[in-house]
């Protein structure tokens, strides 16, 4: 195939549409990882209940009727009541799931993690089977639910056949992933929390002879990674228009993969995790075929960690959050 | 390695326990007495997106259980309705279908299996209860090798039936008539360049095999041929692929649980306005759910390797008028299936000389004009039904909308 440029743009458009939303959630592993070495296994799966959270809001305010200016004032009650959702269920689970296990081995930290998926990945099968209007009947509770799309696939940018497109659903993402990323970052480097936040992750005990209260400040770290894995399921819901009770999974997976690949604990280097891996994806279903890009993926990142065991920013040092 | 040891150690008492079901199985079959119960069960998914449909199965099932008076030939007949799916995959479960199988086989008063949903399940069990001569009647598998030589891979389907008889029949038409149909269908549409998708399973990708395979013969230009992932978050590139092939046509071979719907939305808002037609994985209301209306109206085409409950005729017909009284709903596109199964099977055990699993087998084998819902028809030799109407729909304001019959019967 000779190189098609707009062929290509448009693959790399669509490719960081998707990689900033994995980012988004990646942020959720890197920051729980980087504070109390803990592989959050639950992460994908709070997003997804995020997205039903997201969705019974939907039907009990009505807002997939909402049109133009109200339908952005929509779309910002979702995202952030859904943060608060997913930060503060991510808090109550810190609390009693993970708390009274702080001074265990990591591996029952890290079982415990699965176990609290499972839960999730229970709930989420009973949400969808609760009969009400953005359900439907509720009869078929594992069935995939349609979720409205509040913000059109308008394009704003091309859109004729041979231009490269660019919708108000790409834009959103980006609108809803890159301040929150600058505002994560100012956070942890130029406020008190952040402070607490990286002196708790590079050693805790030092931490709290120092007087810091650890366990408010991982606490915290719960709510914001949760609370960012809120705003990326609203987004991912927004911009996919399906939600089932296994995207956690897969969702998460990705996300996952995009943390290790940027270096497990770095905040930028999920980022660049997130962003590389949509790409690679999008260019292996643009250019390869579909049925190779989880093969491609999984290479990159075993190539990656041969020759970078601590990911692409990771750093050697404690310093992590 | 102690991870290897217990994988050994797991694998060998797996194997323990497999002899054991063997061992199990060849004692001599006692030949059931009168005033017995005696049982039929049913292996569907029943838990996941295939709920709806499995459910009005069930109700069909059990209609036809209903309409007998639960009896028999003096016999009263008992059944039990089984769940192969299991929560973790929303899906049909390799592992719980294969429970299914040895449960039922080891049950000596199980004289009949009407099941499986999915042709993967069949896989599964057939072989299992091929060795121990218990009958088994789909509903629902449409995979043609599961009974027709030549037409899957080399060894199908004589690795499904070890004992060398056959047990397994079925009361739908097979996917190579439904995906030459849908690629004829495609062509009269006015469709010349066709995408072709599968979702990489056994029914999808058999039946993607098919339309490809007779769309070229037809003189269809395919211009992408591809597997999806089918659990990823969406197919935009995808979709800019597509869109850059200039494709008339998008054809999908897959099922509403491997995201037929997402593919359908991300056509839309990807811009591709050519027809998307999909199999009959996709005939049940939650695809239209999944999608939304909107992305699906007018411009979605169904194949159905039979025909939606109000246009049966006949005792199809009657059976649907009974199914709405009964249970007030219209009953889903397989239900009519669920209970022509159980009727072929009560049928054929009300004939069966003595009430073992053989001659039931055998007296279902012998089928022959059989009159049922689904038209008058056999099982041939292969154990296939005889009765190869289909029919194409669409989708208009939110509902299956009949448009025509295909094939015809022949």
């Amino acid at each position: 195939m000779e190189l098609d440029v707009q062929y290509l743009l448009q693959q790399l458009v669509n490719g960081l549409s998707n990689g900033m939303i994995s980012a988004l959630i990646a942020i959720g592993y890197t920051m729980v990882y980087g504070i109390i070495e803990l592989i959050n296994w639950a992460h994908g799966d709070l997003c997804m209940l995020g997205a039903f959270f997201a969705l019974t809001l939907i039907g009990a305010l009505g807002i997939g009727a909402w049109s133009g200016p109200m339908a952005a004032f929509g779309v910002v009650i979702l995202l952030l009541a859904t943060a608060g959702f997913c930060g503060s269920l991510n808090l109550i689970v810190d609390r009693f799931a993970y708390r009274p296990l702080r001074r265990a081995p990591k591996l029952t930290l890290l079982v415990t993690a699965i176990g609290v998926s499972f839960i999730f990945v229970n709930l989420g099968l009973f949400w969808g089977g609760l009969p009400m209007t953005v359900f439907g009947e509720g009869n078929a509770a594992a069935a995939p639910k349609n979720f409205p799309a509040i913000v059109p696939a308008t394009p704003i940018l091309g859109g004729e056949p041979g231009q490269v497109t660019l919708t108000v659903r790409d834009l959103m993402i980006a609108g809803v992933t890159m301040p929150l990323m600058v505002g994560l970052w100012w956070l942890v480097r130029h406020t008190k929390l952040g402070k607490a936040m990286r002196a708790v992750a590079q050693n805790p005990t030092a931490a709290s002879l120092m007087g810091i209260n650890t366990d408010r400040v991982i606490g915290a770290t719960f709510f914001i990674g949760g609370a960012l894995g809120g705003f990326g399921s609203v987004i991912y819901a927004i911009n996919n228009g399906t939600i089932g009770f296994q995207l956690g999974y897969r969702a998460g997976m990705d996300a996952f993969t995009a943390a290790v690949l940027g270096g497990i604990g770095s905040l930028p280097g999920a980022v660049l995790g997130g962003l590389l891996i949509g790409v690679a994806r999008s260019l292996s279903d643009g250019y390869l075929e579909a049925r190779w890009t989880p093969t491609l993926v999984f290479t990159i990142l075993i190539l990656i960690l041969v020759f970078r065991p601590s990911g692409l920013l990771g750093l050697k040092s404690k310093e992590k959050v | 390695m102690r991870l290897k040891h217990l994988a050994l150690a797991t694998a060998s008492l797996a194997s323990l326990a497999s002899l054991a079901v063997v061992s199990l199985g060849a004692a001599p079959l006692p030949s059931l007495q009168e005033g017995k119960v005696i049982k039929i069960v049913s292996s569907l998914p029943r838990t996941g997106s295939a709920n709806a449909q499995t459910t009005t199965m069930v109700n069909g099932i059990r209609m036809a259980i209903d309409e007998v008076g639960g009896k028999v030939d003096g016999f009263d007949i008992a059944y039990e309705d089984w769940d192969d799916a299991s929560p973790q995959k929303g899906n049909w479960d390799p592992q719980v279908e294969a429970q299914n199988a040895n449960k039922a086989v080891k049950d000596q008063s199980i004289v009949g299996y009407i099941g499986t949903f999915n042709s993967g399940a069949s896989k599964i069990s057939m072989p299992v209860l091929n060795k121990e001569g218990l009958v088994m009647v789909s509903p629902a598998n449409t995979y043609p090798g599961l009974t027709k030589p030549g037409t899957g891979e080399k060894n199908e389907p004589k690795v499904y039936r070890p004992s060398g008889k056959i047990n397994y029949f079925r009361v739908v038409p097979t996917d190579d008539l439904q995906g030459s149909v849908a690629a004829e269908w495609a062509k009269e549409l006015g469709a010349k360049k066709v995408f072709i998708l599968h979702d990489r399973e056994l029914y999808g990708k058999g039946i993607a095999d098919v339309f490809q395979k007779h769309g070229k013969e037809i003189g269809l230009e395919v211009v992408g041929y591809e597997g999806i992932d089918s659990k990823a978050a969406n197919y935009k590139s995808l979709v800019t692929k597509i869109a850059s092939t200039g494709a008339e046509l998008v054809y999908f071979g897959g099922t509403t649980q491997n995201n037929a719907g997402q593919i359908a939305k991300d056509l839309r808002a990807g811009g591709v306005q050519a027809p998307f037609m999909v199999p009959d994985g996709c005939f049940e209301t939650a695809f239209i759910e999944a999608s939304g209306a909107e992305n699906l109206n007018g411009k979605t085409y169904i194949t159905f390797g039979g025909l939606p409950a109000d246009k049966l005729t006949g005792k199809g017909a009657e059976f649907r008028e009974a199914y709405i009284k009964k249970y007030g709903t219209e009953p889903e596109a397989y239900a009519v299936y669920g209970y022509e199964a159980a009727r072929v099977l009560l049928d054929a055990i009300d004939r069966a000389e003595k009430k073992d699993r053989e001659s039931i087998r055998a007296a279902v084998a012998a089928t022959k004009s059989f009159v049922g819902a689904l038209g008058t028809w056999s099982f041939d030799e292969n154990g296939d039904t005889t009765n190869r109407v289909m029919s194409g729909q669409t989708v208009k304001d939110g509902k299956f909308e009949f448009v025509k019959v295909l094939g015809g019967s022949n």
